[in-house]
C-alpha cells in the first residue's frame, strides 16, 4: 500500500555458523507492512528472527534478498534514517560519556543546532526520569537507567517511526508503566511505533496490530482485536457444597481442594445449570471467570503449530 | 564532512579518556629522561645520544599508541554493540570509519606534540640550542603513525584486537626493515628473482621514508625533494589503506 510507512517484502537472510561454516536460514521470506500512526507489535519466541529483521531494516546486516522501504524510500537512505529512532535490545552505549554528552553526540548527527540540542536533551532527560543524572557518566548507570538513556537517544530526533527491541527488559514495574505511557504518547502525536517483544501482556495492552514470527516466517498478522476474539471460550467456576456426581455432564473438573471444585464449563446454558445446581444444593460459588482467547493462547498455538 | 567531524571528536574524546594512552605517554617521557643515563655510558657527543634515543622513543611510543588504540577502536564499537545505535542514525559507514581514523590521528597529533615539546625542553635543559629540525623529524614521525593508524583500523575491520595488533606490529617491523631488500636487489643477478624482489619491495611498506633521525641528530642536510616524496608516499599509502578498510567495512554484517 502506498501509504504504508514501512514495507518489508519477502525478506530473506541467512548466516554462516559453526567451525565448518554452514548457512543457517534465519529469515525465510518475511513480508509485512506498517501503517502510519499505529503501534505495531512484532512477536516471536527467542531465535525467531525478530532482531535480525530489525538489523536488516537498520542497515546493520545486509539481506540475501527481498526489499525494505521506509517512508517509501530504500531503507539505507539517509533521508529515511533522518526520521527514525531505534532502541536496541540491550543498552550498550559509550560509557566514557555523561548522559548529556551522549545525547548531544547523537543530536549533532541529526544536525540539530546548539540551542535546540540543549532544550531537547533537557526535555528528554526529564521525560525519561533522568533529569538529575545528566552529568553522570554512563558507566555509573544501572541497567534500568541505561534503558531510559537509550530511549532518550531513540527520541532525540523526534522520530516519525520508532523501532523498539524488547524495550521493557531491565525495567521495574514503574519503569514499564512509564515506558508504555511514552509509547502511547508517541501514538497520540501521530508517530508510528514498531515494537519487538515477547512480553505478550505489554503488547496486548498497547499494540494496534501484530505479526507473529516463528522460525523466520510470519505465521499470523492482523489487527489485535481480529486475531484475539472477544468471544467467551469457556467459563471457569469454583464451587463448594455440591456432590461431584451431580456435576457430571455439566463441565470438566479441573482441580479440587478442601471440598472445592474448579469446573471448566462451555456454553452459557451449562453455566446457568451449574449455578442453579449450587443454589439447590445450598452450596457456594467462590469465583466465576469467563475466559476469552488471549494473545498468549494465540501465540502458543502458533508456536506449537509451527 | 560534518558527520565525520562529529565522529572524530567523539573518538578523540574516547581516546584521551583511555588510561593506556597516559601509560604510554609516561613511558615515553621516562625513556627520554633515561636517555641521559645511556649517554653517560657512551663516548662522543652525549646530546646526540639523547637526541637519537629521544626521537626513537617518539617513533616507538607513537606507533604503539596508534596500534593499541587503533586496533581496538572499531572492534570495541562492534563488540560493545554501540555501533547498533550509531548506524541507525543518518550516517554512512565510510563516514564512521573516516571519523574514527581522523579522531585517532588528532589524538596522536596532540600526544606527539606533547612528547616533542617535552623532548625539546629537555634538550635545551641539557644545553643544546633549540633546533627546529626536531619538530620536522617529529612531523614525519606523525606521518608514519598516521599510516599505522590506517593500517590498525584496516585490520580491526575484520579481526580481533590481538590479531590486528600483531598484524599492525608486523607491518611496522617489516616497514622498517624492507629497505634491506634494496641491497639484496643490487646483489641478485638480473632476471626473475630480481624482478620478484623489486615487486615485493614495491608492495611492502617502507617506513624508513619517514625516518629523519640520522639527518637531524648529525646535522646533515635534508633535501627538499626527499621531504616531498616521503610526504606524498605517506599520504597515498594512507589513502590506499583507508580505501581498503572502507571496502571491507561497507559490506560487513554486524551480528
Amino acid at each position: 500500500m502506498m501509504s504504508d510507512i514501512l514495507v518489508i517484502d519477502d525478506l530473506r537472510k541467512s548466516f554462516a555458523t559453526g567451525f565448518i561454516p554452514r548457512q543457517k536460514e534465519i529469515l525465510r521470506g518475511v513480508s509485512l507492512a506498517v501503517e502510519p500512526g499505529e503501534i505495531f507489535g512484532y512477536l516471536g519466541p527467542n531465535g525467531a528472527g525478530k532482531t535480525t529483521t530489525l538489523k536488516c531494516l537498520l542497515g546493520l546486516v545486509f539481506p540475501d534478498s527481498g526489499s525494505l522501504t521506509i517512508f517509501g524510500q530504500p531503507h539505507l537512505s539517509l533521508r529515511a534514517r533522518q526520521r527514525i529512532g531505534y532502541l536496541p535490545e540491550s543498552p550498550y552505549f559509550y560509557d566514557h560519556l555523561t548522559a548529556f554528552e551522549f545525547l548531544d553526540f547523537y543530536a549533532r548527527l541529526f544536525g540539530l543546532k546548539k540551542k535546540e540540542r540543549g532544550e531537547r536533551i533537557s526535555g528528554l532527560l526529564e521525560r525519561v526520569g533522568l533529569a538529575d543524572a545528566g552529568r553522570i557518566p554512563l558507566r555509573k548507570f544501572s541497567r534500568g537507567m541505561l534503558q531510559r538513556a537509550g530511549l532518550a537517544q531513540a527520541l532525540i530526533n523526534d522520530p516519525d517511526l520508532l523501532f523498539l527491541d524488547e524495550p521493557l527488559g531491565g525495567l521495574d514495574p514503574i519503569g514499564r508503566k512509564e515506558l508504555r505511557d511514552i509509547i502511547l504518547e508517541q501514538k497520540k502525536r501521530g508517530k508510528t511505533v514498531f515494537l519487538c517483544s515477547h512480553i505478550l501482556q505489554d503488547i496486548e495492552m498497547i499494540c494496534d496490530r501484530v505479526a507473529i514470527l516463528v522460525s523466520g516466517r510470519v505465521v499470523s498478522s492482523g489487527r489485535l482485536r481480529d486475531l484475539v476474539s472477544e468471544k467467551i471460550l469457556f467459563t471457569e467456576i469454583e464451587i463448594s457444597g455440591v456432590k461431584r456426581e451431580d456435576l457430571l455432564g455439566l463441565g470438566e473438573s479441573l482441580a479440587g481442594q478442601e471440598g472445592r471444585v474448579l469446573l471448566k464449563v462451555v456454553g452459557e446454558e451449562k453455566v446457568e445449570e451449574v449455578l442453579a445446581l449450587v443454589l439447590r444444593s445450598r452450596g457456594r460459588v467462590h469465583s466465576l471467570l469467563p475466559r476469552s482467547l488471549t494473545l498468549e493462547d494465540l501465540f502458543l498455538d502458533m508456536v506449537k503449530a509451527s | 564532512m560534518r558527520r565525520i567531524g562529529i565522529i572524530a571528536l567523539n573518538t578523540f574524546r574516547e581516546a584521551v579518556r583511555d588510561r593506556v594512552l597516559y601509560l604510554l605517554l609516561f613511558f615515553a617521557g621516562a625513556t627520554i629522561l633515561l636517555s641521559r643515563v645511556l649517554s653517560l655510558l657512551t663516548v662522543g657527543d652525549r646530546v646526540k645520544v639523547v637526541m637519537d634515543v629521544g626521537l626513537a622513543a617518539l617513533s616507538f611510543f607513537g606507533a604503539l599508541m596508534a596500534i593499541l588504540i587503533g586496533t581496538s577502536l572499531v572492534f570495541k564499537e562492534i563488540d560493545k554493540k554501540t555501533i547498533y545505535t550509531l548506524m541507525s542514525k543518518p550516517l554512512h559507514r565510510f563516514e564512521f570509519l573516516l571519523g574514527k581514523f581522523l579522531g585517532l590521528a588528532l589524538t596522536l597529533l596532540v600526544m606527539i606534540s606533547l612528547m616533542t615539546v617535552f623532548f625539546q625542553a629537555y634538550l635545551i635543559l641539557l644545553g643544546r640550542r633549540g633546533d627546529g629540525r626536531v619538530f620536522l623529524a617529529a612531523l614525519y614521525i606523525f606521518l608514519e603513525v598516521v599510516l599505522l593508524t590506517a593500517v590498525a583500523i584496516l585490520f580491526s575491520t575484520f579481526s580481533t584486537p590481538i590479531l590486528a595488533s600483531l598484524f599492525s606490529l608486523s607491518f611496522f617491523l617489516i616497514g622498517h626493515f624492507s629497505r634491506g631488500l634494496q641491497t639484496l636487489i643490487r646483489k641478485v643477478p638480473a632476471g626473475f628473482s630480481r624482478s620478484s624482489l623489486r615487486l615485493l619491495y614495491l608492495i611492502l611498506p617502507d617506513l624508513e621514508n619517514f625516518n629523519l633521525k640520522t639527518e637531524v641528530v648529525h646535522g646533515l642536510p635534508i633535501p627538499a625533494n626527499l621531504l616531498l616524496t616521503s610526504a606524498a608516499y605517506g599520504l597515498f599509502y594512507t589513502l590506499f589503506i583507508l580505501t581498503l578498510a572502507v571496502i571491507i567495512f561497507r559490506r560487513r554484517d554486524f551480528t
